[in-house]
């Protein structure tokens, strides 16, 4: 049972994120592991333990991206990859989805690669989904459970979350999760496991080693802007008793016309 | 001549989701600019009604699909036939409302197409024949302009940031069956059944939410249960405090909303939470309750129109977002204020 799990570097959810001279800057908030990837590196984690398997950590960023691998190999992860190249600087979700798809097809015989639903710098939530279609495999978003899966048998059944509740379904191996918060608490790294982390060699993939060209960015960000502010006006709303109160309340947000 | 602009139209057992009347006006305005009409494209088995719904909400041509393969939404065989269609129409713009299905398909037709994806977009413009687009990033501390240089521009529409038309009953256009571009048993995924929420209004397209934070568990006159340990008791205190929560929500036919803090202390689950790592909602009404607002609920729930805060700590951040804010105790205001809306509102 051979699993990959893709992650992100970003900024911290509670850094301060504003324009500068058209760039991004968020201070000195540290760089993280996405998030949501924390929840896949679990879910990943857990069908290793399950089916005796191996995970693989990789990502696309720069040398500095390698702390966020070293979180997920300090939670268990076995092995790590970077995949880092001057031209992949500017890419687009396409361009990462084909990198990605490629690093897949590289470490070879994967079973499943795990991810998690979108990244909380770019907010896209496509990249699992389009690393599948580059892969030609089996796309099952946003998974709430794994119910059962059979190295064996090539086959996977999960429960997913959809608007209306949960699809329950079915789909053959090899195939992409993305899985959402409710998959399974994250675990901590342990103090082996950061031991262990902090001393791994990571190895770094080019697009050359990768045998891929250079993908051509077609979606472009050329302009970043902060915000209107909220224009909002707090009226507190007070009174002598709680039912006073109550009723004034109403009859403003009546007023307000919204219901 | 083929249209410009093209619309998949999200259902889910023959029901058309809002969102997908959204993105057919957004397609409108578009078309009005980019010349020529707004076709649909709808997919499933026996979702005629909703061909005509389309019609109603400003298509020009409505493509369906009636097929048993295609009855429960799968990825592959509806990116397949959306493929095949639009590859041979080639329009400059295909739009999806930003639903699970809808982005997941935009996502996958980008690939096959060899063009880019611009998703949960909250705002559209045209210069020079080009779709600018607006996007929220990191979490909507930023927006972001967004172009996509190949074609079919492929975009997806934040539910509830674009009005929908009017229905304009009795209009219609040209209708055309199609046929699945895959064959049932080639397609590597099974649905084995559903278990649909229990009722509910739904967060994400709900119009009024009533939230409920970490304060929904401090109601000290309440006395729980003999027996149970102090984190079962406080669980115990917080569900009480829901029920209220749920009330008012009751009276308004509001969704019921919750903040990571209540998710984390086991509360209610995760499917309520709203915020950064839950659900992004933008509904008219907001009624945050013993929520303080840290930063990461109000990236969820601070593009809502009218934001309402009942708290007990007067510094809370959330006053900071509201219109109107009440500095009390939430287990007395809540009841006297779904007691006043009932009356108000006659029910």
């Amino acid at each position: 049972m051979k699993i990959v799990v893709c992650v992100k570097q970003v900024p911290d959810s509670a850094a301060r994120v504003v324009v500068e001279d058209g760039r991004v800057t968020w201070g000195d908030a540290p760089l993280v592991i996405n998030p949501w990837d924390e929840y896949a590196v679990e879910a990943a984690l857990l069908q290793s333990e399950a089916h005796d398997g191996s995970v693989t950590v990789a990502t696309i960023g720069p040398e500095s991206a390698k702390d966020a691998l070293k979180h997920a190999l300090a939670m268990g992860c076995g092995e790590a990859i970077l995949i880092s190249d001057a031209a992949l600087t500017d890419i687009d979700s396409q361009g990462a989805a084909k990198v990605l798809a490629a690093a897949i097809q590289k470490i070879g015989e994967v079973d499943t690669a795990f991810f998690g639903r979108q990244a909380i710098d770019g907010d896209m939530g496509v990249t699992a989904a389009q690393t599948a279609r580059a892969l030609g495999w089996p796309m099952l978003s946003l998974v709430s459970k794994v119910l059962a899966l059979d190295p064996g048998a090539r086959t996977v059944r999960v429960s997913r979350a959809t608007e209306e509740g949960q699809q329950l379904v079915d789909a053959n191996l090899p195939c992409v999760m993305s899985v959402g918060k409710d998959i399974a608490e994250p675990r901590y790294p342990s103090f082996m496991g950061i031991r262990k982390a902090s001393r791994a060699v990571i190895p770094t993939w080019s697009l050359a080693d990768l045998g891929v060209p250079a993908p051509a960015a077609v979606v472009r960000w050329p302009e970043l802007l902060n915000p209107p502010a909220r224009e909002v006006k707090t009226e507190m709303i007070t009174g002598a008793s709680v039912q006073e109160i109550a009723e004034t309340l109403v009859d403003k947000i009546l007023a307000e016309k919204v219901l | 001549m083929s249209n410009n602009v093209w619309v998949f139209i999200d259902q889910f057992k023959g029901k058309g989701h809002p969102g997908s009347w959204e993105a057919l006006g957004a397609g409108r305005s578009l078309a009005e600019e980019l010349g020529g009409g707004v076709t649909a494209l709808v997919i499933g088995e026996q979702a005629q009604a909703v061909a005509g719904e389309a019609f109603q909400y400003g298509a020009d041509e409505v493509l369906f699909a009636d097929d048993a393969s295609l009855a429960d939404y799968r990825a592959e065989p509806y990116t397949a036939l959306i493929v095949k269609l639009v590859g041979q129409a080639r329009p400059e713009v295909l739009l999806f409302p930003t639903t699970t299905r809808g982005r997941e398909l935009a996502a996958m037709t980008a690939i096959d197409l060899e063009t880019g994806v611009m998703p949960d977009v909250t705002a559209l413009e045209v210069q020079d024949g080009q779709v600018v687009a607006t996007r929220p990033v990191y979490a909507g501390k930023l927006l972001s302009k967004v172009v996509c240089s190949a074609r079919p521009q492929v975009i997806t529409t934040r539910i509830r940031a674009f009005p929908s038309l009017p229905p304009g009953v009795g209009r219609s256009g040209s209708a055309a069956k199609v046929e699945p571009a895959m064959a049932g048993e080639s397609i590597a995924t099974r649905v084995v059944e559903y278990a649909e929420s229990g009722g509910g209004v739904s967060l994400s397209d709900a119009g009024v939410i009533v939230s409920g934070g970490r304060g929904v568990s401090n109601n000290p006159a309440l006395n729980p249960p003999v027996g149970m340990d102090e984190k079962q008791a406080e669980i115990w205190r917080a569900q009480q405090g829901f029920k209220l929560v749920g009330e008012l929500a009751g009276v308004l036919g509001a969704a019921v909303g919750a903040s990571r803090a209540a998710v984390d202390a086991g509360y209610i689950p995760y499917e309520y939470q709203v915020g950064q790592t839950g659900k992004v909602v933008s509904p008219d009404l907001y009624i945050a309750c013993g929520i303080s607002g840290a930063i990461q609920h109000q990236a969820g729930m601070r593009t809502s129109k009218v934001i309402v805060a009942i708290n007990k700590d007067p510094e809370a951040p959330i006053f900071k977002l509201a219109r109107f804010g009440v500095v009390g105790d939430l287990f007395q205001v809540l009841p006297a204020l779904t007691e006043a809306f009932r009356k108000k509102l006659n029910k």
